[in-house]
């Protein structure tokens, strides 16, 4: 599973309780759409960081980072040190 | 469910006396109302009070085999008696009986105390060997069934339920202090210590011998977890079909019985899946039974019918009041025989009188999912704090903590503050055994400030959780954050307290049994090998049974959160029309005889308390609250005046004409005749 879908995966289970359709790309915003609530990110970190094995600091918790799909494997890509997606 | 007690002497000069010997079980005559039965012979005395469930006719105990060798009392279930039996024939063992006990005797015939780890059940059992002279008492592996025993005056006196030990002329009745300061730390009292000094419980997964005159406690069971979390080669699906079927067949076999078979409905997922596997996977229709709560904060109804209708059960409830918390409490406290913290025994104890009345002995119950399957808040909290311990001076973090307890969004700068006392010990080092239960044990531990000087005196070296800490298995420190966590659970609230105050004491006070289909023991052992991310995803807490059960129940309740079971704890007994007795087991008077609290502040919180909404009495109050009125209580029945309560409870069941049939009287004279010719 790559990167994205195992993201997608998450956030479908976790904070769209099953409903896909909301999720509609993977640049919409986690916080402008309600998908994610300010404790919500806390719990999306946690997953990143048990899943992926990589530590966030406070001052990385910032929306470039983390709120949407596509930023946020691109951040856990340059916390990896991997360049290319993985498959 | 029955009750079973007994007398062997050590040293063979006491006479064990007949009506001690019945009293003794006339006693706890509700765990087993339906026959009573003795097995005398010399130096020793059993005794037994029987709920027929399982072979109606031929099934009285005392019990032995055929060759009248080992005679048994057992108290309990052998669910898989049904494939043991067979293995047994074939060796040549002959049944007078189609009983669970007879199996159970002769497999203990076949393989001694090896046989324990074959049987799959929740038991506690006596076998006397009548020719190696040798007593064996055994418990099952998680201490579903209770099992007591003391050693006075050159005898050993054991029993099903304490009060019959107290029964006993040489049996003093002394509070530990030490066993009350662990009840006001940890929650409940750790075995094989007991409230009273000198009485002890056989511990879950033990079982004892004596042979001449020396007691030894063996360990043949305890749960244990793999080292980091375990293997991780098998897919979810792959474990989920797992899981399935041995609920599937868990539930099954926990539904033998001759007489009829109901189940409780919480309104969780838990019971839910129970009722479910029962209404897809077996033919029997199901009657299920539900307490709901006048206290709407409390109530769960809306999901319990909406249960109930899906699955087409024929649906029970019965409405718990203030008023009916307050009324049962201290008949509650005779049954839990020890000081509790939370009143939730109590509307469990009227539900299995609902079941009673409905003619139903049996019922099936959820726990163990929680503890095994890692359902509890408390393990989210610990993996919380966990994620708050890789940066302990993030600000975030811990802020992680308001998903788990919405209570905490509150003004900033008083989040923090709580955040910080409350949930912060530890985190410097979430290594350490006790990291996850920091919290709770602190926050509970503030209720000793109640004790008076003798008290403090007296427990000044006394640390329950360094004593706890101790005592933990080897190879604990390398088991995964979540396996600690569960231990500790297991350990401290489910054989402890949940299995005992709030699951046997109270069912039995009905002559109700109750069945855990979670608790079998391949689940057990199959679901400590479950890696934790497949038990709390994220957030969601018991993840890999909400996959078990997807497509058997509603999605909604397959869905919900966890609601913890509560009840309205100081509220029921200070709103308005308060029973009497609360006056004076708080008076300073009661307070000062009992020689453990101080009674000035515990009339203030009674008065701080009194007539406040149960939203707004906090954790601490209501522990302090109902841990001192239960202790009182206790103290009033147990230490005080057990003589008054004990004879009536006994004047009771005599006034009903019970008749004992005595067992192996034959064996008995034929013996005695050869000896004479």
């Amino acid at each position: 599973m790559s990167i994205e879908e195992s993201i997608r995966q998450h956030i479908i289970d976790n904070f769209l309780l099953g409903e896909s359709s909301r999720l509609a790309s993977d640049r919409v915003s986690f916080l402008d759409t309600g998908i994610i609530d300010s404790t919500g990110v806390l719990e999306l970190v946690m997953f990143v960081e048990e899943t992926f094995g990589i530590k966030i600091e406070d001052d990385e918790l910032l929306p470039e980072n983390l709120d949407s799909v596509e930023n946020l494997a691109d951040f856990i890509r340059r916390k990896q040190g991997v360049q290319q997606p993985t498959k | 469910m029955c009750g079973i007690a007994g007398i062997l002497s050590l040293d063979n000069h006491k006479e064990i006396k007949r009506e001690l010997l019945e009293d003794m079980v006339l006693i706890q005559a509700h765990r087993g109302p339906d026959e009573f039965g003795l097995f005398m012979d010399e130096g020793i005395g059993l005794s037994h009070a029987r709920l027929s469930i399982i072979d109606l006719s031929t099934g009285g105990q005392p019990m032995a085999d055929t060759s009248e060798k080992i005679w048994c009392v057992f108290n309990g279930e052998i669910y898989n008696y049904v494939e043991l039996k067979p293995e047994l024939e074939r060796r040549g063992y002959q049944f007078n009986t189609t009983s669970d006990t007879e199996v159970l005797i002769n497999q203990f015939i076949e393989k001694g105390p090896d046989s324990f780890n074959t049987l799959n059940g929740q038991f506690a059992a006596a076998f006397w060997d009548c020719r190696s002279k040798r007593l064996t008492l055994v418990r099952d592996r998680l201490g579903i069934r209770p099992l007591y025993y003391t050693v006075a005056d050159g005898q050993l006196i054991f029993a099903s339920e304490i009060k019959s030990i107290l029964l006993h002329p040489a049996v003093d009745r002394k509070i530990d202090k030490r066993a009350l300061d662990e009840i006001f730390t940890l929650w409940s009292v750790l075995p094989p210590k007991t409230v009273f000094e000198g009485i002890y419980e056989i511990p879950p997964g033990c079982y004892l011998t004596v042979e001449d005159g020396d007691v030894r406690v063996n360990k043949y069971w305890e749960p244990e977890f793999p080292e980091n979390g375990g293997e991780d080669n098998r897919t979810l699906s792959a474990l989920v079909d797992e899981l399935k079927d041995l609920l599937i067949d868990s539930t099954k076999i926990r539904l033998r019985a001759d007489v009829p078979v109901g189940a409780y409905l919480s309104g969780g997922i838990d019971s839910s899946a129970i009722t479910a596997f029962v209404k897809n996977y077996t033919p029997n229709s199901l009657n299920t039974f539900s307490v709901t709560f006048e206290d709407k904060n409390y109530d769960e109804r809306t999901h319990q019918l909406e249960l109930a209708d899906y699955l087409g059960t024929e649906h029970k409830t019965i409405n718990c009041s203030y008023k009916s918390i307050a009324e049962m409490f201290p008949e509650v406290i005779w049954h839990t025989e020890k000081p509790i913290l939370r009143t939730a025994p109590t509307p469990l104890m009227l539900l299995s009188g609902l079941v009673r009345d409905n003619n139903i002995k049996v019922v099936l119950t959820g726990e163990g999912a929680d503890e095994f399957l890692g359902g509890y808040d408390i393990f989210k909290e610990a993996k919380i704090r966990r994620f708050w311990a890789v940066n302990p001076d993030s600000e975030w973090r811990p802020r992680l903590l308001e998903r788990l307890y919405p209570w905490l969004k509150m003004s900033p700068s008083r989040t923090k503050f709580y955040l910080q006392t409350f949930y912060r010990p530890g985190i410097d080092n979430p290594e350490i055994p006790q990291f996850s239960h920091i919290p709770r044990w602190s926050t509970t531990s503030k209720i000793k400030m109640f004790y008076n000087d003798s008290m403090r005196k007296g427990l000044a070296d006394f640390n329950p959780v360094s004593d706890f800490i101790e005592s933990l298995p080897a190879g604990f420190d390398r088991w995964s954050y979540l396996g600690k966590a569960q231990f500790i659970e297991i350990q401290t609230l489910l054989s402890a307290y949940l299995l005992s105050s709030q699951g046997d004491r109270v069912a039995a006070a009905n002559s109700i049994e109750g069945r855990y289909p979670f608790l079998d023991h391949r689940i057990v052992e199959f679901a400590s090998k479950i890696p934790p991310k497949y038990k709390i995803r994220g957030l969601v807490e018991k993840y890999i049974l909400r996959e078990v059960v997807r497509g058997l129940i509603p999605e909604n309740l397959r869905k919900r959160i966890k609601r913890p079971y509560m009840a309205p704890d100081a509220v029921s007994f200070l709103s308005m029309d308060h029973p009497e007795y609360i006056d004076k087991y708080f008076s300073n008077d009661f307070i000062t005889k009992s020689e453990l609290f101080k009674p000035l502040p515990v009339e203030k919180l009674k008065e701080k308390l009194s007539g406040l909404p149960s939203e707004r009495i906090g954790f601490k109050d209501n522990m302090s609250f109902v841990g001192i009125l239960s202790t009182m209580i206790f103290m009033d029945r147990f230490i005080l005046n057990f003589s008054k309560f004990s004879s009536d409870k006994i004047e009771k069941w005599r006034s009903k004409g019970i008749k004992f049939q005595v067992r192996g009287e034959n064996e008995h004279r034929r013996k005695h005749s050869t000896a004479y010719n």
